[in-house]
């Protein structure tokens, strides 16, 4: 009875590590989901056998994640800050891209450039007429993410320092998408998006004098520039290393390209 | 047993099962919402989580009273706007209009029905928010209580409009006859004997639009602004309040469900247990008043 039980367990755990060996977990920012989930794709049709399973819930349960080893690889939006290196010593960051956010206005506003503390400002309330910034007598009016949303904790991360909190004045939109039409449509307004979002509807603010373009993103020049992360603990094993590799080779970093995004090495 | 007899029979288990169907769908959901919101109203704490002003979860404060006070002054917005004019309309279509009009107005209030409520947000973000924007007020972008309460009487207006108009008709006709007969006009008749005797009716009207207004999403989010604060006048006079931007329980689901997680998403199924039991409220609210009409309510 016993050795019919030990050999079964035996057989089962077989099946199971036969199963599961080619399997790449991830989870974490629902940023780097969309493009992450790419990356797998075109991973996969190189790599016969191997599955990469991607799942969301944000750039702080990606860390966590991986920290605790549920998952091989936590997704993250934003730079590991101190504490979770702290917590969980081992991480190893890879930036797999970058992404600039920029700070657009729409068609009525005058004013072309801002500095980031007046951005900071403006964002929390201290500013709240275009005349101290050198505009129009005019009350600001605030377009901004929702909570929990990777490009407004991003925003809060480089610009308002985590210190200080977004108005509660503030209209909210769901999507980029949304928050580039209510900024096109409301006058006097102003709010923030993701690069690839921008179109001739808004403009985008220079920031510290620096035009919100790709190039400047590239060369460091444009303040507002968030990494988009894969993290693991230690050293990755070659079935994660496998994929990693393939994301930095320029057959990846085209496909970070392509998905509006800017790479981080030579492109193909 | 006959043959008709076991066809009897078996369509008695049918219909039974699909009612009790319906009625375990109901339990279960609410039975789903409560236990994914436990956590919150434990840790949170029923009361700070209902009279809480901020509503911040990356900062771990969780108040719901803006939600609160956002769709309650959103709803009675709406009922003010749209109660007058579908009440007229049901009135119009039961007692003065004649055949003709009624065949080409009628559906065209029920088309308005149909009509998908991102359509209506869409026509309110377009047309009513840069509108209302027009409006000379300190701190009035356009989105706020005003466009949103236009926005959502629309949406009511079938509803109120078409079961008030059922309730109107459903008055005998000896009423009608007896208020002409002792030489009321067309006007006092139906003001003082047939809207009487269909309050019921028009009551239950007004509580399904109720449920509708407090219910409406999409289209609230697109244009009420979704800012988490309590609705204030700016410094203005009272009415000036409906400028405001605000934020509705259906709303902060919607707007945040999809990136929460831990104990923020479990303080958004929470505010869907607010949602339910306010709804509820309403329900039974409604239903006692009904009940108690119907009983002595003839005039």
């Amino acid at each position: 009875m016993n050795r019919t039980m030990a050999c079964l367990t035996a057989m089962a755990l077989c099946i199971c590590s036969l199963a599961f060996a080619e399997k790449i977990t991830v989870a974490g920012s629902t940023t780097v989901q969309p493009l992450a989930e790419k990356l797998a794709l075109a991973y996969e049709s190189v790599a016969p056998g191997v599955t990469v399973e991607i799942t969301g819930g944000g750039s702080s349960v990606g860390v966590t994640s991986v920290g605790n080893g549920s998952v091989d690889l936590g997704a993250c939006s934003r730079d590991v800050t101190q504490a979770e290196f702290e917590r969980f010593p081992g991480l190893e960051a890879l930036c797999i891209a970058r992404d600039g956010i920029a700070i657009i206005v729409g068609p009525e506003v005058s004013v072309t450039n801002l500095s980031k503390s007046q951005v900071r400002d403006i964002f929390t309330g201290d500013i709240s007429n275009w005349s101290e910034v050198g505009g129009p007598d005019e009350a600001i009016v605030l377009v901004s993410r929702e909570e929990g949303s990777g490009t407004r904790s991003a925003f809060e991360n480089i610009v308002l320092a985590d210190a200080a909190l977004i108005s509660g004045a503030a209209v909210l939109q769901p999507s980029n998408g949304a928050v580039v039409t209510t900024v096109s449509t409301t006058p006097y307004s102003i709010g923030y998006v993701s690069f690839g979002y921008l179109n001739e509807s808004v403009t985008a603010l220079s920031v510290n004098g620096v035009a919100a373009t790709v190039e400047n993103a590239q060369a460091a020049r444009y303040p507002i520039v968030r990494p988009l992360l894969l993290v693991a603990a230690g050293d990755a094993s070659p079935l994660v290393q496998g994929w990693l590799d393939f994301i930095m080779s320029p057959a990846g970093q085209s496909i970070v390209e392509a998905e509006g995004y800017l790479p981080v090495g030579p492109v193909e | 047993m006959t043959r008709k007899g076991i066809i009897d029979e078996a369509m008695r288990v049918v219909l039974l099962c699909a009612g009790l169907a319906s009625l375990s769908i109901v339990v279960l959901i609410g039975l789903f919402i409560l236990r994914e919101s436990l956590p919150a109203f434990h840790e949170i704490g029923v009361w700070n989580l209902l009279s809480g002003k901020e509503w911040r979860p990356g900062q771990g404060q969780f108040g719901l009273l803006p939600m609160i006070a956002g769709s309650g002054l959103v709803t009675l917005g709406a009922i003010c706007l749209g109660l007058p004019l579908a009440l007229c309309c049901g009135i119009f279509l039961a007692e003065i209009a004649p055949t003709w009009i009624r065949v080409v107005v009628r559906p065209s209030i029920e088309l308005l029905a149909g009509i998908p409520s991102v359509v209506y947000g869409l026509f309110g973000l377009v047309v009513l928010v840069p509108a209302v924007r027009q409006i000379d007020y300190p701190g009035n972008a356009g989105f706020g209580l005003l466009s949103a309460s236009i926005v959502l009487a629309v949406m009511i207006l079938p509803t109120i409009a078409s079961v008030s108009e059922v309730a109107i008709r459903s008055v005998p006709d000896e009423y009608r006859q007896g208020a002409l007969a002792l030489g009321s006009t067309r006007w006092e008749m139906i003001r003082r004997v047939v809207l009487p005797a269909a309050r019921s009716g028009i009551l239950s009207a007004v509580v399904l639009g109720l449920g509708r207004a407090l219910g409406e999403t999409i289209a609230m989010i697109m244009v009420i602004g979704n800012s988490v604060m309590m609705p204030t006048t700016m410094g203005g006079p009272l009415p000036g309040i409906f400028l405001s931007r605000a934020r509705t329980l259906t709303g902060n689901i919607a707007v945040e469900m999809s990136y929460a997680t831990g104990l923020h998403s479990s303080a958004l199924f929470a505010t869907g247990v607010v949602l339910f039991v306010l709804i509820m409220i309403v329900n039974s609210a409604a239903r006692a008043l009904m009940s108690r009409n119907v009983r002595g309510g003839r005039p």
